[in-house]
């Protein structure tokens, strides 16, 4: 790939367009989103590692939403000090919410801003969509 | 620009510096709509009708009245039990009971502050990207429509767990509303799994308050069939001694608790009961006044969302993990995106200036 991008040039670039990726209710009202390649990144992106990108996602938010042992301590604690627990401690949800930003941050800097895309963490968009902003590829004569 | 949204450390110096490049610099800023004076918050271009206190801390919706009369008949009539008739109880019975309605006193105040002040579970309005991807997804789904045909309903059908599910279109919101949630017309929200809008607590009831809003009733019942029982023990035994008619006389305010209370137990404690029929099948108030997944409408008609047992669906609600808002409303209004290609570049020259201004 001669398009060298990176997370800087991007905001001097003009966008193209953007894509968005609904959520998946398949299973419920979990947070999970459509693993259905758009056809617009078609030229731009790996079919496969777009797929592992949302695959993933959908993983750690399963994991943010996953009922069991731990969610429950939590809950029941938080409830007998009367939620106040949470002014010195970040609830579960919240501690994988900082991990996915952390990752999508990272796909952001090694796959997506070479490839001149952008993808916006969904909960800046109230968890609805995944916002994949195309930039104009200047170096397109390169390929 | 979202690049910039991940690094919250920068936040504070961009906006002492954004307010000195618009006293000094305002020939060269050539976007009128993005200057502004002062920053301002989420909460303060919030588009729904909701009223917030505390900087964006407390959001509760436009009527308060019927909250404050909640807070005070339970301020009241706690305050009476417990100048009036525990001295005597705790004296010529144990001093437990002042304290076990002190417990569930603060208790019954703590919920219903979490109920009323926190965010139910607001979806925030689509940005007008979203709206335009949904409305080309609509029209393409839809089919050309000529004049004076009506273009059939919005709507999206989704199987879960074996139950076709209908997706309706917010057009308020722009959005599709997910499953299980609906649009408070009070607030003129969408709320995710809404349950009711309560006037008695100031705020819709969803996703995000509904546990806060049982443990309220719940403890609310207790409180009140606590008070009304320890007032009627506290006159009997006071009419034991000195007749009935001057024991009434001694404590007047005994006789305003029981009737507060008495025809709060039945209401209260009534709502407790529904609600706990409506957690242990997972159904929201709105579902089951619709009839959602009653088996009138049908042969195989069931709940898709009930986990199936009932200890589990308990536990979903009540303990299950507590999301975080998605409004985000004590965060900065961010100036405007880049604009699309097909605008003038003029205004895609613009933020750069801004970053180059944050790197000074």
């Amino acid at each position: 790939m001669a398009e060298t991008h990176s997370l800087q040039d991007l905001r001097q670039a003009a966008v193209a367009s953007k894509v968005f990726v609904q959520r998946d209710y398949t299973s419920g009202t979990i947070c999970k989103f459509q693993i259905k390649f758009p056809a617009e990144l078609e030229s731009r992106i790996d079919k496969q590692q777009f797929e592992e990108t949302i695959q993933t996602l959908n993983n750690l938010y399963a994991e943010a939403e996953k009922l069991g042992g731990r969610s429950y301590l939590e809950g029941c604690l938080a409830c007998l000090t009367a939620y106040t627990i949470f002014l010195c401690m970040e609830t579960h949800y919240e501690k994988v919410l900082k991990k996915i930003a952390k990752y999508i941050q990272e796909q952001n800097e090694k796959i997506y801003a070479p490839l001149g895309l952008l993808l916006t963490d969904p909960i800046e968009r109230g968890l609805r969509v995944v916002e994949i902003t195309i930039f104009e590829d200047r170096s397109i004569g390169s390929r | 620009m979202t690049g910039n949204m991940h690094l919250g450390v920068e936040e504070p110096i961009r906006e002492c510096q954004y307010n000195q490049i618009c006293t000094h610099n305002s020939s060269t800023m050539d976007t009128p709509h993005t200057k502004k004076k002062k920053i301002k918050r989420k909460w303060q271009v919030f588009p729904g009708r909701n009223k917030f206190y505390c900087n964006g801390r407390i959001m509760m919706a436009k009527q308060t009245g019927v909250f404050y009369l909640t807070v005070v008949l339970i301020l009241v009539t706690s305050g009476l039990f417990f100048a009036f008739d525990c001295p005597f109880l705790a004296s010529n019975l144990t001093p437990a009971i002042p304290a076990i309605g002190g417990v569930l006193f603060i208790f019954v105040m703590g919920m219903l502050l979490r109920a009323s002040f926190s965010d139910p579970g607001v979806l925030p309005r689509a940005t007008p990207e979203e709206a335009a991807d949904i409305e080309r997804q609509i029209d393409t789904a839809n089919g050309p429509s000529g004049p004076g045909y009506r273009p059939p309903p919005r709507t999206r059908e989704v199987l879960i767990n074996g139950q076709t599910v209908k997706l309706k279109y917010c057009f308020t919101c722009k959005i599709f509303r997910p499953p299980r949630a609906s649009h408070c017309s009070l607030c003129d929200n969408c709320v995710e799994r809404f349950d009711h809008h309560c006037p008695w607590v100031g705020n819709c009831v969803g996703r995000r308050n509904y546990r806060f809003f049982y443990l309220f009733i719940l403890s609310l019942s207790l409180l009140t069939i606590f008070i009304f029982a320890f007032v009627i023990t506290h006159v009997i035994l006071r009419s034991n001694r000195t007749g009935f008619l001057s024991a009434l006389k001694d404590s007047p305010a005994s006789v305003l608790e029981v009737v507060v209370c008495f025809f709060s137990i039945w209401s209260i404690v009534g709502l407790s009961g529904f609600h706990t029929y409506l957690i242990s099948s997972n159904q929201t108030t709105n579902e089951d006044i619709k009839g959602s997944w009653s088996s009138k409408r049908g042969k195989g008609n069931y709940n898709p969302y009930s986990y199936g047992n009932l200890i589990t669906n308990c536990c979903a609600a009540l303990c299950g993990p507590l999301p975080p808002s998605l409004i985000d409303r004590r965060g900065f209004v961010q100036p405007d995106t880049p604009q699309p290609v097909a605008q003038t570049n003029g205004t895609g020259a613009c933020p750069s200036n801004q970053v180059q201004s944050h790197m000074t």
